[in-house]
């Protein structure tokens, strides 16, 4: 499973929610690779289960074959359980 | 019996050194959201991480995307990409004395502002999970937020 985490730039924001989403999947033990990457990029990729972005970027994004996940609080790692556990079990 | 678990470290090496002389600033005012990103900016060319372009980009990323920068309740984080504009890789830190409406829908308002310049796509990882866990920690974001000057800052990170 591909999950890509989403910021305008990719190298900051993104960043640090594929740091936190890594960490919940390791907690919940599910197996995936999540990469940070930009806006532009994202809309380009087809691959990707789960986009992981912020509230802001989620228009930018829609119509992507993926399930769109947006976090408001990136060191709220139960939202980030929270919201994944729903679309992943 | 000893518990096995090690303490819980303070210490973030990569962060004293993305935080270079004159990237802090305390109780700083700014009249807007795009003025707080320019003074983010303004510590990275002062202290010679990015070229005044840099804070350009960074500007030009909210006007593209919205305010998504602000990346949890009072805290923004701020950047462009790697460009030519970029130095070194570095962090800078605005804890601004009035709080700033970011126009973000759960997040506003701000008051720390970090700005983020990266050389290239994996110089700044360390950085990034030094910062990820410093953040994480409401006490230290607390007195980030109460500290009187950037010496203080400083000391939080073990500088």
């Amino acid at each position: 499973m591909k999950i890509m985490a989403v910021c305008g730039m990719g190298i900051g924001t993104s960043v640090l929610l594929k740091m936190n989403a890594e960490k919940v999947l390791r907690q919940l033990g599910l197996e995936a690779t999540v990469e940070a990457t930009d806006v532009n990029t994202a809309r380009e990729t087809r691959d990707a289960q789960i986009i992981l972005t912020t509230p802001d970027l989620v228009a930018s994004l829609t119509g992507l074959p993926a399930e769109i996940i947006s976090i408001d609080h990136f060191f709220d790692l139960e939202e980030i359980t929270t919201k994944l556990t729903k679309s992943l079990l | 019996m000893v518990s096995q678990k090690p303490l819980p470290s303070r210490k973030f090496p990569a962060l004293s050194l993305a935080f270079a002389e004159n990237s802090i600033q305390v109780g700083a005012i700014a009249l807007d959201r795009e003025h707080a990103i320019e003074l983010a900016g303004n510590l990275l060319v002062a202290s010679g991480r990015t070229t005044p372009e840099y804070t350009d980009e960074m500007l030009g990323a909210l006007a593209e995307h919205g305010p998504y920068m602000v990346i949890a309740p009072g805290i923004a984080l701020v950047h462009g990409r790697p460009s030519e504009a970029v130095l070194e890789t570095g962090l800078s830190l605005v804890v601004l004395g009035e709080p700033i409406e970011f126009q973000h829908a759960t997040n506003d308002p701000v008051r720390l502002v970090i700005g983020l310049c990266a050389f290239d796509h994996s110089s700044h990882i360390e950085i990034m999970q030094e910062l990820a866990q410093a953040l994480s920690d409401d006490e230290l974001v607390n007195s980030l937020l109460n500290a009187d000057n950037s010496e203080d800052i400083r000391q939080l990170f073990e500088i």
